[in-house]
């Protein structure tokens, strides 16, 4: 099975049924893709298929052969740039445990939405859960990335 | 009468030289592991001045700095904290500076608010412990530093400058603090340097202080426990009681380890452990392991049933007396007006995003590595070595960087380091072993905030002053039957039950506090500002009540009360000044406040809400005003309280454990659901500028939201919601 990876073609030997977190994390130990409740509840294994976000622990490898995914490790472009810079600047992260989908989760926002509303925030970040409750500043940062974005 | 969180296990800890012991209770075996805290602490007069070199700051010839901390991070932010104290008197190149956890040595380590004899982080004490110790191993090593300077120049000590990272000196000589820490470690160690004053700081309380780990931690380069890939490294999960208080009979796993990537399925005192190459191969296998348990001891009620014995109880009053002051009795007996409500507050699981976990890995030289969020690195360490059958000393502590924690790491019987180092054990140390918990293995894991039950009473005289209080609560210990039982329960009271509410602010002539304590197997812990995430609430609503039964502005009312209470007070005014409190609000919007102490931090907050049609609250806007000390880092205070509010919020609105037959329902956050950013308000921080000594900021935004928002829904609905949470089916 071949997906491309963070742009390179990858080959992959594994159960079909096997779930792209697993085959990120234990097989090709892409670690910022972070497992928090495996049922798609959560959101910290955001990342993108096509450009869509996606929830890894709940995509079996069978279902995006063929298809391009892009983890945290792999995000680039001037909205990634964007976006991890504000997230840096206005000190988004406490434990930083759920942000890698949330960082991904809002690329996706603007890449799709240069000027994205509350509701769109909303939309867009509420299946990404963070206990350290940062969405104030999440909220300000995605705010400010778009406002960078349009100078 | 003074009751703060752990402030008892503190004068204990000072006043006795003893060891202690940790129960590390475990699953069909009573493994009791003596931990002794032993590291004598000499009076301040005569204790040496420890070098700061040796376990607190590295300084290496390529000038990157390495702080060791007493304080593990969970996302807090306390290695920022420290990183700030050492940095401000230590002058270094900040952006070399980095924080690791020290470990293993308890006079430098020990957590100082506790007494010192216990490595610690916990009662959001990180700050007060490190404010003294930390500045003055910067102070010290900046000495040294010049100190070796001025040797190897032959010049004298006051002719040399030492900042940002570089020793000077008048004439042109210069080099970095990395070229001399060599010679400055070697050299002797200032008993007396002065710290600097608060108009010479550059870094405490500096709002433009960046943290400096947002960057890692905002592109996936922070590593946590669970992304540890040692060499050979092994995962495991466990396959845990599924009623508390279940022992494990019997297994079968012949099925399991014929399946692919399964290398073992090894017993433990706490459960099964099946061990394999990856996270998806053990969790697979582990479905096809049958398991006899023997539940003979086991909790098998459920709620409802848990919930109506805790009301029967409260109202047969407490069996022990927390608080007594005046005559109760004699002003219920006078009352012009009796006013009385009960509450119930459910289990709460702390879920941090990253599941609990622990990794080991015996070396052939005999010393054992464990990585994991140790919260506990004193005891941690001793439990791992008694698991192990080594000695304390050959265990080696990898304080890990955790996804969150909420009080779930420091675990009283060390939970996940005896399951870590057990499966290790038992499969022969032939491999180091991570072991996992899934999202549902930690939320029906236990350690839960345990449920309790208020039922409170006002007397008011014939003026509606409040003359008479009265709390009877009812609810498990956390203290009890772990090692800090001496410490904190005394005459039949947990202080951590009642905090809050026997120690409450207002002057009231004659208060009663009880508790019934209440045993279970269900197991229960210390979660995000303990006594106080129910205590707060009960008071802060029921005083609501009161002041609008007789006709006062709630603020007006509180204050009236406060007059010995300045701190209180003051945050209160701030607050409600700073939300407009007494102008109109907008329409369809209806404001709550509360105030709380916790920690010795004060903490009020004002809450604006609106009611959806079907009667749910949207909390819009809350304002803070929080005085915790000199705030070191006043970016950081901001963003403990906006998640502290959160992190309330959801639990008031949303959050609860409950038992069907003793089992579990809520496995993931379908069941047990939390604050998503929808649901978040804009939060507003306003910090009280002090000289006041620092105290914490990690625990003290949770407990006043809670009733905010719930005496914010009494101003919409004219409806007091006592059954927590919001969302209990109990409310509609």
């Amino acid at each position: 099975m071949r997906i491309t990876l963070n742009g390179q073609a990858t080959d992959l030997d594994v159960d079909p049924a096997k779930p792209l977190l697993w085959i990120l994390r234990d097989d090709l130990g892409l670690v910022g893709t972070k497992y928090g409740c495996g049922q798609a509840l959560c959101g910290a294994c955001t990342v993108l298929v096509d450009g869509q976000p996606v929830r890894a622990c709940q995509t079996a490898i069978a279902d995006i052969v063929g298809r391009s995914v892009v983890t945290i490790e792999g995000v680039s472009g001037k909205v990634a740039e964007v976006v991890q810079m504000t997230w840096t600047k206005l000190d988004v992260p406490q434990c930083g445990y759920c942000q890698s989908g949330q960082v991904v989760a809002t690329i996706a926002l603007l890449n799709a939405n240069r000027k994205p509303t509350e509701n769109d925030i909303n939309d867009a970040l509420s299946g990404n859960i963070c206990r350290c409750n940062t969405y104030h500043r999440i909220r300000a940062a995605v705010h400010e990335a778009a406002k960078l974005l349009e100078a | 009468m003074n009751y703060f969180g752990l402030a008892p296990l503190a004068r204990h800890l000072q006043t006795t030289r003893r060891s202690f012991l940790i129960g590390a209770t475990a699953i069909g075996s009573s493994l009791v592991v003596g931990f002794s805290a032993e590291a004598d602490v000499a009076p301040a007069a005569a204790k040496p001045v420890a070098n700061p070199f040796v376990g607190y700051v590295q300084i290496a010839p390529d000038d990157t700095v390495t702080i060791f901390s007493s304080q593990m991070d969970m996302g807090q932010g306390i290695y920022h904290g420290i990183a700030t104290l050492v940095q401000e008197e230590l002058d270094a190149d900040w952006v070399k500076v980095s924080v690791i956890g020290g470990f293993g040595n308890t006079a430098l380590y020990g957590n100082v608010p506790f007494g010192g004899k216990i490595q610690m982080t916990g009662g959001s004490s990180g700050t007060a412990s490190s404010w003294e110790r930390y500045r003055r191993a910067g102070a010290t090593a900046r000495a040294m530093l010049i100190a070796a300077a001025a040797e190897r120049w032959n010049v004298p000590i006051g002719e040399i400058k030492a900042q940002n990272g570089t020793v000077s000196h008048a004439s042109g000589k210069s080099t970095t603090y990395g070229a001399l820490a060599a010679s400055a470690a070697s050299g002797p160690v200032p008993a007396d340097v002065v710290l600097k004053e608060p108009s010479e700081w550059k870094y405490i309380g500096n709002e433009a202080l960046p943290r400096y780990d947002s960057a890692p931690k905002s592109s996936g380069r922070q590593q946590y426990t669970i992304d540890l890939r040692e060499p050979d490294m092994l995962t495991a999960v466990m396959i845990h009681p599924p009623l508390f208080g279940a022992t494990l009979k019997s297994f079968d796993a012949s099925k399991a380890r014929a399946m692919k990537g399964i290398v073992d399925v090894v017993s433990t005192p706490r459960g099964v452990a099946v061990v394999g190459t990856g996270m998806w191969e053990v969790m697979q296998a582990r479905e096809a392991v049958t398991v006899e348990w023997e539940d003979d001891k086991a909790e098998k009620r459920s709620s409802r049933e848990i919930a109506a014995e805790y009301r029967a109880a409260a109202d047969k009053g407490g069996e022990a007396v927390a608080a007594n002051v005046g005559d109760v009795d004699a002003a219920f007996a006078k009352a012009a007006k009796v006013i009385e409500a009960s509450y119930e507050f459910p289990y709460l699981a702390h879920a941090p995003l990253e599941p609990i976990n622990a990794a080991v890995r015996m070396n052939a030289d005999g010393t054992l590595e464990v990585w994991g969020g140790h919260q506990m690195p004193d005891a941690y360490q001793a439990v791992a070595a008694k698991v192990a059958g080594i000695a304390p000393d050959k265990v080696i502590l990898r304080v890990m960087k955790t996804g969150g924690g909420f009080g779930r790491r420091a675990s009283v019987d060390s939970d996940i380091i005896v399951e870590a180092v057990a499966t290790a054990k038992a499969m022969g140390w032939t491999a180091p072993v991570k072991v996992q918990w899934t999202r549902e293995d930690d939320m029906r894991a236990g350690r839960y905030r345990p449920a309790f039950a208020h039922k409170m009473k006002a007397a008011l005289d014939d003026s509606g002053n409040l003359v008479a209080l009265r709390d009877t609560l009812v609810g498990q210990s956390i203290a009890k039957d772990s090692f800090m039982e001496k410490s904190l329960v005394k005459n039949g009271v947990d202080v951590l039950s009642v905090e809050g509410m026997a120690n409450q602010p207002y002057a009231i002539p004659n208060l009663r506090v009880d508790l019934t304590t209440t045993t279970s197997p269900v197991s229960v812990l210390w979660w995000r500002s303990v006594g106080s995430t129910h205590t707060a609430y009960a008071l802060e609503t029921f005083i609501d009540e009161i002041a609008y039964a007789v006709g006062k502005d709630p603020v007006e009312f509180r204050l009236a009360m406060l007059k010995d209470k300045p701190r209180h007070a003051a945050v209160l005014r701030l607050a409600a000044g700073k939300a407009g409190w007494s102008t109109p609000t907008p329409a369809g919007r209806f404001r709550g406040v509360a105030v709380a102490e916790s920690f010795h931090s004060y903490v009020a907050q004002v809450a604006e809400i609106s009611v959806d049609g079907s009667g749910r609250p949207k909390v819009h806007r809350v304002v803070c005003a929080v005085d915790c000390g000199v705030a070191v880092n006043p970016d950081q205070v901001r963003a403990q309280m906006e998640g502290g509010i959160g992190f309330g919020l959801g639990a008031i609105l949303k959050s609860q454990i409950t038992l069907d037959k003793g089992r579990i329902v809520e496995g993931n956050f379908d069941g047990y659901d939390v604050l998503r950013i929808d649901e978040m308000p804009s939060v507003e921080v306003h910090i009280v500028k002090t000289s006041a000594p620092p105290t914490g900021v990690g625990e003290p935004g949770v407990p006043p939201i809670g009733p905010a928002v719930a005496n914010a829904m009494f101003k919409a609905t004219g409806r007091r919601i006592r059954i927590l949470p919001f969302a209990n089916s109990e409310n509609s």
